[in-house]
């Protein structure tokens, strides 16, 4: 059994790495900021193995939830916050995932980061997201999860705006810095919905294991009301949105390519942004003890899963391409929340996290070489660099749900979890259907894009050379690059099979993830998976010949439909709505102005007048004032004579 | 004679000085104005602590010095009368000397 104290160092380990590049390495040892990367490594690694015990010993306790309430933090009236773990088998999984994952990326980062005169603030930051993304989900307590929650968006601001030099790295850490913002905010009125309602509410209102079980059931038992399951929901799938990149709040996640990538990889594909999921995975019961709660996860989830898709389709820059879809798989685990499936949306979180951090990596050596995200000055990088290609075409088929690999297990289950379905309407199934076909045709498409044809020039050609490149220099990335690629593509063949497998393998037995989770297994659906199979497959050839040996065609198509072409590439006029229209026109146009009025016109105005009036009076009694003693004198005289006559006669 | 008396000549001579203070023009007539203000006091002061302060009388019921109390304060007064009344005609001798006036009225510069 792991005790408290091995779980809370998973959590200090990275931030005590934190605090000594912040603190020792980067201002005394400048000269060695070699060191960095190696304590970065050297902590989460160890973070790792704590985490696979963590998960090794929650498989042996039999999938039960473990808490410990380690420090009693606030006590205000009856309501007590404890700082404290709760390790279930969705946090057991989630450190895994995340410590698993940025190992792999720390590693890389050795090799890509290399040197960037930021290297060591690089790592500080790192350790930082890691150890705060440790904490998110091993908190027992919304408070405590709510802390973690800012502290990983701060760590995102940090690491978009790595470069902030660059005028686009400064603007998109600040946009999604307030864009998440705007969720968190509702997350926090959930959290305080619960404090207010902490009388009506079963035990204690802000600890997760309470809000998780006895809530929910009191809910069922009629004893509290439902509204609350619906408000504190709401409330905390605004923060969801918000963090992973929902509709409305996606806007901010494709900018936050700016940062290095991988810290895309890391953060914007893996962890962070699945922190969303995450949460509302942590809060399931809670949801599904409300209708509407649950439906608007499932319209939401689907919606963004097909309209990133679209978007993706005709972005040119690889990243942006990888963020988009990002963006519309996590909106398939929302999806598959909203319809009551918690085991494949775990699921696919996992899988996910892999595989397009994966993709992500990939994209990263893409770019050591070519010098360039721009896709469309690259091309030819198969025969230069096999290994990257051949990882992310496994990336990208696990991506577009082939059979084996990891991605077909997770989202099939989800697409099958849809279509039997029967309490949400049909048109919010199909949506991540049609999402479906979509993004295999984005993904065919980067793939033609970045490595077949011929080489169109990279950072030489690129009007916008990345910071990072460093020019075209065609070879494969270093061992230290290339070896997470290969780690992670292992993952992505295997991962989906051995841990949720449709059929006893050995040691694990059938549907092991999905009873880990407490949760039913489904048995595969057959014929839908060989429909599905079979029709990726043929998408996938049939995109894959269009796009490159066909690239006359594909363009000449795109011209046909350059309305639509339009519509996506300036992604709906959100970003205009959004920035133009609301901000511009809106705040500072509307509101912005009209308090400057207000502040002209009201406070100054009162300001001014309490001024004039203390002039006036002055000028009035300076009128007394002649010059002439003797007037004085008169005064003086005429007073004293007052006084004595008021204090003789009265 | 009573105290009476006295007070009604102090007083007189008070209003006096204080008239001349007041209505003369001349910086020279306002000074002796305020000499006869400072004398009206010593008249007052003199005559109240030769009749108001009581006789004492000691332990042994014997009759002590009657205490002067007012009678030094005229002497203070005087002594300050006459300093203040030097460097009165001082500043008037200046002022004359800048500005070819003694009229109060016309050194008005204090004004805002």
């Amino acid at each position: 059994m792991i005790s408290e104290l091995w779980v809370w160092l998973i959590l200090l380990l990275p931030l005590g790495s934190f605090a000594l590049i912040g603190l020792i390495i980067r201002p005394f040892l400048a000269r060695h900021s070699k060191l960095a990367g190696q304590v970065t490594v050297g902590a989460i690694g160890a973070s790792f193995l704590l985490s696979l015990w963590a998960l090794g010993s929650t498989i042996a306790d039999g999938a039960r939830a473990e808490t410990w309430s380690s420090y009693k933090w606030l006590s205000v009236g009856n309501l007590e916050i404890d700082v404290g773990i709760l390790l279930d088998p969705l946090t057991a999984l989630m450190l895994v995932v995340v410590t698993g994952v940025s190992l792999l990326v720390q590693i890389y980062s050795t090799g890509y980061m290399k040197g960037d005169p930021g290297y060591a603030r690089y790592f500080a930051f790192m350790s930082l997201f890691t150890g705060s993304m440790a904490g998110l989900v091993i908190a027992s307590n919304i408070v405590q999860l709510y802390i973690f929650w800012e502290l990983v968006g701060l760590c995102s601001f940090l690491l978009i705006g790595f470069w902030y030099e660059r005028p686009a790295a400064a603007a998109a850490a600040k946009k999604a810095f307030i864009i998440t913002r705007l969720g968190d905010f509702g997350f926090l009125l959930a959290i305080l919905y619960l404090f207010l309602n902490a009388d009506s509410i079963p035990g204690n209102p802000l600890d997760i294991s309470n809000l998780t079980n006895q809530l929910p059931l009191a809910i069922g038992a009629g004893t509290v009301a439902a509204s609350v399951a619906t408000w504190a929901g709401l409330g905390i799938f605004a923060g969801a949105v918000g963090k992973s990149g929902q509709f409305p709040l996606h806007t901010w996640l494709p900018d936050a390519m700016e940062g290095p990538t991988p810290v895309s990889a890391l953060i914007h594909a893996a962890t962070m942004v699945a922190a969303g999921v995450f949460l509302v995975a942590r809060f399931f019961d809670l949801f599904a003890s409300s209708e509407v709660v649950m439906s608007t996860v499932a319209a939401v989830g689907g919606f963004t899963a097909l309209f990133a898709a679209t978007m993706g389709l005709v972005n040119n820059d690889i990243k942006r391409v990888l963020a988009y879809s990002t963006v519309s798989q996590l909106g398939y685990m929302m999806f598959a929340l909203g319809i009551g499936a918690y085991g494949p949306a775990v699921f696919h979180l996992f899988t996910h996290a892999f595989f397009k951090a994966l993709l992500f990596l990939g994209a990263g050596s893409v770019s050591h070489a070519s010098g360039t995200f721009d896709m469309r000055y690259m091309g030819g990088l198969r025969k230069v660099m096999p290994w990257t290609y051949h990882t992310f075409l496994l990336g990208a088929l696990s991506l577009c749900g082939i059979f084996p690999l990891a991605g077909f297990w997770s989202k099939d289950e989800i697409l099958a979890h849809g279509l039997s379905s029967a309490s949400i309407g049909q048109v919010v199934v199909w949506l991540p259907i049609v999402a479906a076909a979509l993004t295999i045709l984005y993904t065919v498409r980067a793939i033609s894009m970045t490595f077949e044809g011929e080489f169109r020039g990279g950072a030489d050609a690129a009007e916008d050379a990345q910071p990072h490149g460093g020019g075209v220099h065609l070879a494969e990335s270093p061992p230290v690059m290339v070896a997470p690629l290969v780690i992670l593509a292992a993952a992505t063949i295997l991962g989906g099979w051995l841990i949720n497998p449709t059929t006893g393998l050995g040691v694990i037995e059938k549907h092991w993830l999905a009873h880990f989770l407490n949760t039913k297994g489904a048995d595969v659906n057959l014929p839908l998976a060989v429909i599905s199979t079979v029709l990726s497959a043929a998408l996938f050839l049939a995109a894959h010949h269009l796009f490159t040996k066909r690239a006359a065609t594909a363009r000449r198509l795109s011209e046909r439909l350059s309305p639509a072409h339009m519509l996506l590439s300036r992604k709906y006029y959100l970003d205009h709505l959004y920035e133009d229209v609301v901000t511009v026109r809106g705040f500072y146009g509307g509101a912005a102005r009209l308090l400057d009025w207000a502040d002209k016109a009201v406070v100054d105005g009162v300001v001014r007048m309490i001024d004039r009036f203390g002039r006036n009076i002055g000028r009035a009694i300076a009128l007394l004032q002649t010059g002439q003693l003797q007037g004085y004198g008169v005064a003086i005289s005429v007073g004293v004579l007052a006084m004595v006559g008021i204090y003789l006669f009265f | 004679m009573n105290l009476e008396s006295f007070l009604i000549v102090g007083a007189a001579i008070f209003a006096i000085g204080l008239y001349g203070v007041l209505s003369k023009r001349n910086a020279v007539t306002v000074l002796m104005g305020l000499e006869l203000m400072f004398n009206a006091v010593n008249i007052s002061a003199v005559a109240m602590s030769r009749y108001i302060v009581p006789a004492r009388i000691g332990s042994a019921g014997e009759m002590l010095p009657q205490l002067l109390t007012g009678q030094v304060f005229a002497i203070f007064i005087i002594t300050v009368a006459a300093a203040e009344v030097a460097l009165g005609v001082a500043i008037v001798i200046a002022i004359y000397r800048n500005r070819e006036t003694v009229f109060v009225t016309d050194v008005n510069e204090m004004r805002r």
